[in-house]
């Protein structure tokens, strides 16, 4: 379908709505990578055979991650009329019985997880309800999504298509609202009006730094040269944190869009999306949508019969983090070693083939629609005096409520954790948060009531980063986490300045000595100021925030770090060379559980009487710990 | 699979001579013959027209590429820092006593299998979480690994 002026514009937003609530029942499957590493392949496979079989008169679709991601794979049913009614944790034996009340016209209740009432479709003229009247039976009783403490605190504005389009479906984007918003700009909007509405609604940047992105726009405006370039960061180096992937693989359209808007915005006709190799579903799903943006005339020459023109290039990144960073993302793209350089000359004057360029964050890239459909001041609505808006994390690690969160800027530490998250496993205790991914830090408990934003993050030491929040409890060292993100840090430094190379690894050293149990408290005098010359001395941003994780444990967890070396334990019973395992003879009834795991043969004993571990042969792999069903092996 | 003229031209024929085209170019060099044979990237460098040494500079520096033959199941085991909180170092250390492997990466003798860390597969809720070829295994344990490894060693 070709879409050149408003009036297609239109006429594909009444296709899509259609499509997307049609008159006739329809099941979603969640298949973004969350959703299919848990099966949610079979499960859609084995739902489309069945209603292709029986000629059913509905329809099965595909749709990204909503965010729940501990409860994948995920199904929903909506009926026309109805409530739509998520399930959750469904297997391909559930999707059967699912399948058998759905096909009779019934909403099953079986693993029923929450319903939803209304879709607020925040870009399209508001709130679309699905049913009239009143719920009755067990639909009545389940829970709205908004009910449920995951969902509670959270609001979804870059996300606000995730879960509810066929990523894949152009129309279903435009559906709700998309491509609207460009049309807006091109045709009511200079583009310094553009630029204006970015600043005033306080978008900053979603990829780490939180840079003002209405002053980077402008800049780049201003700058002299020609061809200018707008880029997109999809590198996502952050170790423990999907949150771009998500938004790719559930709604490319709306990075597309942004970056429409600041291409006009800043005097473009080339982009470029620097994506991640490792991530092949993100991949595809990018390509597809710049496929069917070229194909529908919203990419190309002419876009909306306005003259404007702009195109995207996919660019696949070879695995290094270091290339997240934008001139060394630059460098790769030219067809380069990942190398930064020193930042004297600005990349918006002088990026990517030292022409003007401006790049942006995936996640700073879907707001920007939002922004100028909504108007400045309804996105400053939500957030902090300073951060305005939303963010997304990846709420990850030992916390029981594994999944991506959009919250509003400034939600606090502690409800994150305890409200979104529902707290750490039984019988834990939460001990730290680490926020910012290898550039952040790790922050404790006495500071969890502090509200996420860019600038409290930053005066606790850590960074907002891309987004990444691992919940640590008591069996997390935090010895062991500062040498972890060196260990990360000085594989992926580019070496080219010395602080980073050498630096990082006298600290990794230093740490190495404490983890054995040596070292002394001058040790950590050299660690301290070693990690200050580290972050004045670096090139690079990777190396000026690298020993931001060291400094931070430091900072909180010292004792934790004074047990190392003055006592030679380790607390969490973590570092191999302070622990030993052994075996309690009162719990232990002889089941030999472990006696077949250990790969030293070091456990030895009569079946049914207690065992004994012979430590002089244990290489503490902590096999027989995983084993003992009846807590008998003991650590520590 | 051995290197030919063809299958190298096929890829190649995809590329004006231009050097911003090395890493794309590598890149599916790699996803065909599962390393980057020294053949194909004097082919690849002579094509667009840049520097065998910067060829070579380019495939060192980025994670993606290899300079070996890759065994036939790739064992992509996830060190983020969500699974490394959950305990991802021990099972990594089981797979790498179980397959032999003398290095922190590598492949084993009989060509069987290749191991490799990565860092976050997305699926932090399922940690600590595996990719062995194209399948994702969550909430690993030691033992789990170890079956696994059983698995993939009779297909
Ligand atoms: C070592 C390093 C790695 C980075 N990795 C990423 C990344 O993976 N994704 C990202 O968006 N920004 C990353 N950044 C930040 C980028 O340099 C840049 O600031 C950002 O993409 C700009 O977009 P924003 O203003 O929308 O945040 C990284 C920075 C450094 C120093
Ligand atoms: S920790 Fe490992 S080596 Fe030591 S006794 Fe247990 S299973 Fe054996
Ligand atoms: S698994 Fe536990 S109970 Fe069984 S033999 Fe080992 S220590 Fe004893
Ligand atoms: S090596 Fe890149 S900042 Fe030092
Ligand atoms: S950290 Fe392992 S999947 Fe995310």
């Amino acid at each position: 379908m070709q879409i050149t002026s408003i009036d297609d514009l239109q006429k594909a937003k009444g296709v899509g709505l259609a499509q997307l609530y049609p008159d006739k029942p329809k099941i979603l499957v969640g298949m973004a990578t969350c959703g299919l590493a848990a099966g949610a392949q079979k499960v859609y496979d084995f739902l489309s055979k069945k209603a292709q079989d029986a000629h059913w008169g509905g329809v099965v679709e595909k749709t990204g991650c909503i965010g729940f991601c501990y409860k994948e794979p995920l199904v929903d049913a909506i009926l026309p009329g109805q409530p739509r009614v998520t399930y959750e944790q469904v297997t391909p034996e559930i999707a059967g019985a699912l399948w058998e009340e759905l096909a009779a016209g019934k909403i099953p209740e079986k693993q029923v997880m929450a319903r939803i009432d209304v879709d607020d479709m925040i870009l399209n003229g508001g709130p679309r309800k699905f049913y009239k009247g009143k719920l009755k039976g067990f639909l009545a009783k389940t829970p709205r999504y908004e009910d449920l403490d995951f969902f509670k605190l959270q609001r979804h504005i870059a996300m606000r298509n995730c879960g509810f389009i066929d990523p894949d479906n152009l129309l279903h984007y435009i559906a709700r609202g998309g491509y609207f918003a460009l049309y807006n700009a091109l045709t009511a909007m200079t583009p310094d009006e553009v630029i204006a509405a970015v600043t005033t609604a306080g978008l900053r940047g979603r990829g780490g730094g939180g840079f003002p992105t209405g002053v980077k726009w402008a800049s780049c405006r201003k700058a002299k040269g020609w061809p200018k370039y707008v880029l997109c960061n999809a590198d996502e180096g952050d170790p423990g944190a999907y949150m771009d992937r998500s938004l790719i693989e559930g709604d490319p359209h709306s990075i597309l869009e942004g970056m429409l808007i600041g291409a006009y915005a800043i005097g473009s006709s080339e982009g470029y999306i620097y994506v991640r190799a490792e991530y092949p579903l993100a991949v595809k799903t990018l390509q597809r949508a710049i496929f069917a943006a070229r194909e529908a005339g919203l990419l190309g020459q002419n876009i909306l019969g306005t003259g404007f023109s702009f195109d995207i290039k996919l660019n696949l990144g070879g695995g290094a983090f270091v290339c997240g960073e934008s001139t060394a993302l630059m460098a790769s793209i030219e067809g380069k070693p990942g190398e930064p350089r020193a930042k004297y000359v600005h990349t918006v004057d002088k990026g990517l083939w030292d022409r003007p360029s401006n790049l942006n964050n995936v996640e700073t890239w879907a707001n920007v629609p939002v922004i100028i459909a909504k108007g400045a001041d309804w996105y400053r609505d939500t957030g902090t005096e300073g951060s305005k808006g939303t963010k997304i994390f990846s709420l990850v690690g030992q916390v029981k409520n594994v999944g991506l969160v959009e919250v509003p800027m400034g939600v606090s530490i502690k409800d994150l954790v305890m409200e979104v998250g529902g707290g750490v496993p039984e019988n834990r205790e939460f001990k730290a948060i680490q926020i910012g991914g290898p550039s952040g830090g790790c922050i404790p408990k006495e500071h969890w009531g502090l509200p996420i934003d860019f600038d409290s993050l930053w005066d606790a030491g850590a960074i907002m980063g891309s987004g990444g929040m691992i919940v640590m409890d008591n069996s997390t060292c935090m010895v062991d986490v500062a040498k972890f993100f060196l260990d990360f840090l000085i594989d992926e430094s580019c070496g080219k300045c010395i602080p980073c190379r050498l630096g990082l690894k006298r600290m990794r050293e230093i740490l190495e000595e404490f983890s054995a149990g040596k070292g002394s408290l001058e040790d950590l005098e050299e660690l301290q100021s070693l990690s200050e010359a580290v972050k004045d001395g670096s090139l690079c941003a990777l190396g000026g925030s690298a020993p931001n994780p060291v400094l931070t444990t430091l900072r909180y967890f010292r004792d934790e770090y004074e047990a190392h070396i003055l006592q030679g334990k380790c607390p969490a019973a973590v570092c191999k060379d302070l622990i030993t395992y052994s075996i309690n003879p009162e719990l232990c009834n002889g089941c030999t559980a472990c006696v077949n795991e250990c790969p030293q043969g070091a456990i030895t004993g009569t079946k049914k009487e207690p065992h004994t571990l012979n430590a002089s042969l244990c290489i503490k792999c902590g096999a027989c710990f995983e084993v003992c069903k009846f807590g008998a092996v003991a650590v520590a | 699979m051995s290197v030919t003229f063809k299958a190298l031209e096929n890829i190649l024929e995809h590329y004006p001579p231009s050097s911003e085209h090395l890493i794309s170019a590598l890149q599916d060099v790699q996803a065909k013959f599962n390393y980057l044979p020294p053949e194909a990237m004097t082919a690849v460098c002579d094509h667009l027209g840049v520097p065998l040494s910067r060829g070579w500079a380019v495939a060192t520096f980025y994670k993606a590429f290899s300079l070996e033959p890759k065994g036939e199941h790739d064992v992509a085991v996830c060190l983020g820092t969500a699974c490394h909180v959950r305990g991802a170092a021990n099972v990594y250390e089981k797979f790498r006593r179980d397959l032999g492997i003398a290095g922190p990466e590598g492949t084993t003798r009989d060509l069987k299998f290749s191991l490799r860390q990565v860092r976050c597969l997305g699926c932090c809720s399922m940690a600590p979480v595996a990719q062995v070829d194209e399948e994702i295994h969550g909430n690993l344990s030691q033992r789990k690994a170890g079956h696994l490894l059983r698995m993939y060693r009779k297909r």
